[in-house]
């Protein structure tokens, strides 16, 4: 698939109860490097095959959650025409200036069905530390705690998410790789969408509220370094939702758990390669045990229903 | 006294107890003890899930998420079990009992292996 136009996730912004028991959770035991904390209370990390500055921002407030999403776009030109499409299809845009974030370009940030915010931007600092590109090693420095790659897409729980689907597929050219319905009466309730070949980069899920978080995920080299996570999750008393285990939907290999102020992480490998002329894969709503757990086939209530 | 084992008490037709530590949080001595009392979900002050209203009895919360207990709640003994520390033994209320419902329900279907 030739990359133009929106290219991949770039970063997530998370709310936290507390940024010291944080960021010793992101650094310490997930392995990311932290890049800077700032007087304003937030906390900048990567990981170590990201050539960005950054694509975590840890923020202190008093309920956790997600503040905002960023995607990153080919070039300025690309962020110009997004920004028309937004407007021109009635979405709320707001331009953030640039240096909002440290080393961040300016932002196009536009507000979804589901009461979720995502920007668009097409600059980025390089990190200093980022993957090495002159006769490079596999890393520079050994992958630490979870040996997190790079971050890679959130999944978000609102009402109205074929409307929110319907900016992300007719302003920024996203592709629907796969969906869950209920076949009674047509309702998706649950959609995947890709800017990329991967199988996707953010999803909606159907919900009663409005604007919540389910959780950010990030990908790892092997099943071999799920259940590594999976040992230090163990080790560590990291608060385990669910796994090691496989999704139908998507094909991830994957375990699950909770930051310090709730908010879910998912570290992933694995996942099929989606290409724009893949056809929509489809699940139906009597088989979303499978669906969600390809391997206990049964449905959980805390990861369906425990969101921030 | 921090390490004294206290009483905790679930009201209710659905209720029972389980002991907790003075420095431990009550929504982790009941899963430790093996119990599904009040449901479990991120464990870390943020979902909501465990949320709880103290009838009786001490005790003090750790930081919970402002989204899930409002100042005005708190003042009221609604706290979240996760980021509860017990200082004497305590009653409490369940906030979202249909969630034990459906893990009592699940439990017993796969105890029938169904």
């Amino acid at each position: 698939m030739a990359m133009s136009g929106v290219m991949r996730p770039g970063f997530v912004q998370l709310r936290v109860l507390d940024l010291d028991e944080a960021i010793a959770h992101y650094e310490g035991r997930m392995g990311l490097e932290l890049v800077s904390r700032e007087a304003d209370d937030r906390a900048y990390l990567r990981a170590y095959d990201e050539f960005d500055r950054h694509s975590i921002i840890l923020r202190k407030a008093d309920s956790p959650g997600m503040d905002v999403m960023g995607f990153k776009v080919a070039t300025d030109a690309d962020l110009a025409n997004f920004e028309a499409r937004l407007r021109n299809k009635g979405v709320t845009v707001t331009e953030i200036p640039a240096g909002e974030q440290p080393g961040m370009g300016r932002r196009v940030r536009f507000e979804t069905a589901t009461a979720h915010s995502f920007d668009l931007y097409s600059e980025c600092a390089l990190s200093d530390n980022g993957p090495m590109t002159d006769n490079p090693d596999i890393w520079r420095h050994e992958p630490k705690g979870m040996r997190i790659v790079r971050f890679d897409h959130c999944l978000v729980y609102g009402g109205d998410i074929d409307g929110t689907a319907e900016i992300f597929t007719e302003c920024l050219d996203f592709k629907i790789s796969e969906q869950a319905v209920d076949p009674e009466n047509g309702m998706k309730i649950a959609i995947f969408l890709t800017c990329s070949n991967k199988a996707h980069d953010v999803a909606l899920v159907r919900f009663e509220e409005d604007g919540k978080f389910h959780h950010a995920s990030f990908y790892l080299e092997s099943w071999a370094d799920v259940g590594h996570a999976a040992d230090l999750i163990a080790r560590h008393d990291v608060s385990l939702d669910i796994g090691p285990t496989r999704h139908g939907i998507t094909r991830g290999q994957t375990i699950y758990f909770f930051d310090p102020s709730g908010n879910r992480n998912e570290v992933f490998s694995g996942g099929y390669t989606y290409f724009p002329d893949s056809p929509l894969r489809q699940w139906t709503a009597d088989q979303a045990g499978k669906a969600i757990f390809y391997y206990e086939k049964e449905l959980n209530d805390r990861f369906m229903g425990v969101v921030t | 006294m921090q390490d004294a084992d206290y009483q905790i008490e679930i009201e209710g037709e659905d209720g029972g107890s389980f002991t907790c530590a003075g420095d431990d949080r009550a929504l982790l001595a009941m899963e430790q003890q093996g119990q599904h009392l009040i449901p479990v979900g991120c464990r870390r002050g943020g979902c909501g899930i465990c949320k709880v209203q103290v009838l009786s009895g001490e005790y003090e919360t750790l930081v919970m998420s402002r989204a899930q207990v409002s100042e005005e709640e708190e003042a009221k003994g609604f706290a979240l079990a996760c980021r509860l520390e017990p200082r004497s033994d305590l009653k409490l209320n369940v906030v979202n009992q249909i969630w034990i419902e459906r893990r009592k329900e699940q439990l017993a279907k796969r105890q029938l292996g169904g």
